[in-house]
C-alpha cells in the first residue's frame, strides 16, 4: 500500500540518536557449541532492522536471547539506555518486547479477540469482560488497518495465513510494546499475503516501534528494512543502513562471512518493491 | 517447575523454518477468504441468521442439531415399538429425566477434561466412590451420623482430591491420562468395596430419617406442582431478562449482537421447554418436578459459567486448541490441567450421590457398573457435540447427550427382550458412541480440509 515510509522515518534515520535497544558482546553457547560470539546489534526506534543469515547462523538464538527464552552467557543488553537483564519471557514483555514466532502460537478454536487477549484477559467482577476486549481488539486491528478480517469474532481456524500473521502481529503490538521481533513473518505466505504483512511491518515502524524482521527472503528484507544486520556462524559480520547493502553483498556476507558494502549511491532503490 | 516448563519447549518447537504449523498452502489469494467468515457472525436479521445456520449445517458444523434429531428419532422409534406404545407416558418420561441426570452430571464432568484433549476413564468409579463416602458418613447406627451437607461436602472434597492427584500425574509427571485414569478406575472400585465392608455390603439412606432424607430426596423428591410453576416463571424471567439485557447492551455499544427477534425466539423456546417439563411432571405421580431437575440445571449452568465466562475456562479451551499458544501466553498448563481434573472428579462424585438417591437410597458394590457409567457419560458428551480431540464442547452438550443416552437405556429396558436386554444395553450405546465419534472425526477432517482449501 504505502511504500513511502514518510518523514518521521527518514528523520530518525538521519539523526541516529541513542538506539532504543542495544546488544553488546552477546555470547551464547549450548554445551560445546558456541551459537553466538560477541554479537553487537542496535535496534533503533522507528526503524525496521532486517536480520539475515544462513541456516544455523544463530538468528533464532539471538531472537530468543532478546525475548527472554534463552539467557546470554556474556554480554549486555541496554534498553532505553539502561542495562537490563532479561531472564524470562515475562521480563521481556514487561519491558515492552514482544515476539511473533514463526508458528504464530494462535489457538485455532478461539476467535480473534480471544487469541489477542490470551493470557491477559480483562475481567469485570471476576468474569471475562468480552465487550471491552472486543472493542480494544477492534481498535488495534483497525489502527493497523487489518481490514480484510470481516469479523473479529470468527475463529482463527477460518483465517488465511496472512490474516493469521496479521492477528499475531496485532496481538504483539496491543500491549504498548516498544520492540517487536518477527521470526520469518512471510515464510509460509503467498505473494499477496506477503505484501499485506510487509505493509503491516511498515505501519509498526511508522508508529515508532523498533522492529526486527528475521527473514531468508532478501526481497522481503530489502522491501522493508531500514537497517540490515548479517549473522554468519554466530558472528555479526555486517550491520548498517540498508542503503549500504545490495543483494549481492548480503549474500556474500551470509555465505562467506566477508564481503564489501556497495558504494552508497542513494535511496533504497534496490529491491524497493516486491 | 512451572517456570522452567514455560521456557524449554519454546526452544524445542519454535526452531528453524521446517515446521510451518497449521498454515498449509497459503498461495491462494487472501481476498477470497474474507468472504468466508462463519456467516452467523455477520448476520443482522432473523432471515440472515436462519440462512447462516443452514449454511453452517451444510458445511458440517452442525452443533447440537444431530443430538436433537437423535432424541426425536429415539422417542419416535421407541414409542412405536414399545409394548402398548408406553414409552412416552409421563411416568416413563419422568423416569428418563431421573435416569439421565446421572449421565448428564458425569458427562458435564467429562467435558471439562475432554476440552483439554485428555480423557478421564475413572469418573465412573470416582462417582461411585463419592456416593459411598457420602452415604457412609450419614449412617446412624452404627455410623458417624454427619449432617447431610457435611457428608456431601466431604465426598466432593475427597473426589476433588483424587482428581487433583490424577491431574498431577497427567500434567506434571506426563503419564497419559488414559493410563492414569484407567488405573484409577480399578483402584477406586477396590476402595469402594472396602468402604462398603465387603463385596456384598450395602449402605442405605432412608426417607424416614430427616438427615438422610435430604440425600434420599435428591432424585426421589419432588417439588410440588404449584412451586414448580412459580420456580419456572421466576427462572424464565431471570434468564430471559439477562439474555435480553446482554444483547441490548452489546447493540448499544456498537458490537455485533443477534437480532432481537432471535433472542425473543430463544427465550420463548426456553420457556416452552420449561412448561413442557413442568406439565409432564405435573401429571405424573407423585405430582411435581423431581428435585434433581433444578439441581442438574444448576450444575450445567455453573459449568457453563466457569468454562465460557472465566479466565480458567478460556485457558481450558486454549489448551485444548493449542497448548503451545497457551504456554507462550503465560498460562500455567499444569495448574489448569490439574484443576480441571479435580473439578471433573468432584462433579462426578456429586453424580454418584445422585445415583444412590436414584437407586432409592441403596448403595451396593453392584449398584451400577462403573465401566458402563464411563461409556455412557463419554458417549453423552460426544453425542452432544463435544470433540474427543479437545478445544470444542459445551456443558449443554452433556445435557442433550445425557438425555439421549438415558432415553436409549430406558427404552431398551422397556422392551422386555428377555436375554437380549442386557447385551443390547451395551451394544446400542456403544454403537451410538462409535457413530458420534465417527461424526466428530469426519467433521474435524472436513473442517481441516475445508480450511486448507479456504486458505
Amino acid at each position: 500500500m504505502n511504500h513511502d515510509p514518510g518523514g518521521a522515518v527518514s528523520a530518525g534515520a538521519s539523526a541516529p540518536a541513542e538506539p532504543l535497544m542495544k546488544l553488546r558482546g552477546i555470547d551464547k553457547h549450548f554445551g560445546p557449541v558456541q551459537a553466538l560470539y560477541q554479537v553487537n546489534l542496535d535496534l533503533p526506534a522507528g526503524q525496521v532492522t532486517g536480520l539475515c543469515g544462513d541456516n544455523g547462523a544463530g538468528k533464532s538464538v539471538l531472537v530468543r536471547c532478546i525475548a527472554g527464552v534463552h539467557q546470554a552467557d556474556h554480554g549486555q543488553i541496554f534498553f532505553e539506555g539502561h542495562p537490563v537483564h532479561i531472564h524470562t519471557t515475562r521480563d521481556a514483555a514487561s519491558l515492552g518486547i514482544e515476539t511473533v514466532y514463526q508458528d504464530l502460537a494462535l489457538a485455532d478454536n478461539l476467535d480473534i479477540v480471544q487469541n489477542m487477549f490470551l493470557g491477559r484477559e480483562r475481567l469485570r467482577r471476576g468474569l471475562l469482560d468480552e465487550d471491552s476486549m472486543e472493542r480494544a481488539a477492534a481498535e488495534t486491528l483497525s489502527s493497523l488497518r487489518v481490514t480484510t478480517v470481516r469479523s473479529i469474532r470468527q475463529p482463527v481456524a477460518s483465517l488465511s495465513g496472512g490474516q493469521r500473521q496479521s492477528v499475531a502481529v496485532a496481538k504483539a503490538v496491543m500491549w504498548n510494546s516498544k520492540v517487536v521481533l518477527l521470526d520469518e513473518p512471510t515464510a509460509a505466505l503467498g505473494v499477496v499475503q506477503t505484501g499485506m504483512v510487509l505493509d503491516l511491518v511498515r505501519r509498526l515502524r511508522d508508529r515508532g516501534l523498533a522492529v526486527m524482521v528475521i527473514s531468508h527472503n532478501l526481497n522481503d528484507v530489502f522491501a522493508v528494512a531500514d537497517r540490515i544486520a548479517v549473522l554468519h556462524l554466530g558472528r555479526m559480520v555486517a550491520e548498517g543502513p540498508a542503503t549500504d547493502f545490495d543483494r549481492q553483498s548480503v549474500i556474500e556476507y551470509m555465505t562467506t562471512g566477508t564481503g564489501r558494502l556497495r558504494a552508497p549511491v542513494g535511496a533504497v532503490a534496490a529491491g524497493g518493491s516486491v | 517447575m512451572a517456570g522452567r516448563e514455560t521456557d524449554t519447549p519454546i526452544a524445542a518447537n519454535a526452531s528453524e523454518p521446517a515446521a510451518a504449523g497449521p498454515m498449509v498452502d497459503l498461495t491462494a489469494a487472501s481476498e477470497v477468504t474474507a468472504a468466508d467468515v462463519p456467516p452467523a457472525i455477520l448476520a443482522q436479521s432473523l432471515g440472515q441468521y436462519l440462512r447462516a445456520w443452514w449454511q453452517r449445517i451444510r458445511g458440517g458444523d452442525s452443533g447440537v442439531l444431530p443430538v436433537l434429531l437423535g432424541i426425536i428419532i429415539v422417542a419416535v422409534a421407541f414409542q412405536a415399538i414399545s409394548p402398548e406404545n408406553s414409552y412416552l407416558r409421563p411416568s416413563n418420561l419422568v423416569y428418563i429425566f431421573e435416569l439421565s441426570t446421572v449421565y448428564i452430571v458425569l458427562a458435564t464432568a467429562e467435558i471439562a477434561v475432554l476440552l483439554l484433549g485428555e480423557i478421564d476413564l475413572s469418573i465412573g468409579s470416582v462417582a461411585l466412590l463419592g456416593g459411598t463416602i457420602a452415604f457412609k458418613l450419614v449412617q446412624v447406627n452404627p455410623g458417624p451420623n454427619w449432617p447431610w451437607w457435611a457428608a456431601i461436602l466431604t465426598a466432593l472434597v475427597c473426589c476433588g482430591f483424587i482428581g487433583a492427584i490424577q491431574g498431577t500425574l497427567v500434567s506434571r509427571v506426563r503419564i497419559p491420562s488414559f493410563v492414569v485414569t484407567l488405573a484409577g478406575f480399578l483402584l477406586f472400585q477396590g476402595i469402594i468395596i472396602l468402604i462398603l465392608g465387603g463385596a456384598d455390603g450395602t449402605l442405605t439412606v432412608s426417607s424416614q430419617v430427616p438427615n438422610q432424607s435430604v440425600i434420599f430426596n435428591l432424585v426421589q423428591g419432588v417439588i410440588g406442582p404449584l412451586a414448580g410453576w412459580v420456580a419456572l416463571a421466576v427462572l424464565v424471567l431471570i434468564a430471559g431478562t439477562a439474555i435480553w439485557i446482554r444483547g441490548a447492551s452489546r447493540r448499544r455499544s456498537g458490537l455485533v449482537a443477534p437480532p432481537a427477534s432471535l433472542i425473543a425466539i430463544r427465550i420463548a423456546f426456553l420457556a416452552a421447554m420449561g412448561v413442557a417439563v413442568v406439565a409432564i411432571c405435573g401429571v405424573n405421580l407423585p405430582a411435581g418436578v423431581p428435585e434433581v431437575v433444578p439441581i442438574v440445571l444448576a450444575i450445567v449452568g455453573l459449568w457453563t459459567l466457569l468454562l465460557q465466562r472465566t479466565q480458567f475456562g478460556r485457558y481450558v479451551y486454549a489448551i485444548g486448541g493449542n497448548p503451545e499458544a497457551a504456554r507462550r501466553a503465560g498460562v500455567n498448563l499444569a495448574l489448569v490441567r490439574t484443576a480441571s481434573f479435580a473439578l471433573c472428579s468432584a462433579t462426578a462424585g456429586f453424580g454418584g450421590i445422585l445415583l444412590g438417591s436414584f437407586f432409592y437410597g441403596q448403595y451396593s458394590s453392584n449398584a451400577a457398573d462403573p465401566g458402563q457409567l464411563i461409556l455412557y457419560s463419554v458417549a453423552a458428551a460426544v453425542i452432544g457435540g463435544t470433540s474427543l480431540f479437545g478445544g470444542r464442547g459445551k456443558p449443554i452438550h452433556a445435557l442433550l447427550g445425557g438425555l439421549l443416552i438415558g432415553g436409549i437405556a430406558y427404552g431398551v429396558s422397556l422392551l422386555s427382550l428377555g436375554t437380549l436386554s442386557t447385551p443390547l444395553s451395551y451394544i446400542l450405546p456403544g454403537s451410538v458412541l462409535l457413530i458420534a465419534v465417527l461424526v466428530d472425526v469426519l467433521s474435524r477432517r472436513g473442517a481441516r480440509t475445508g480450511s486448507v482449501s479456504r486458505v
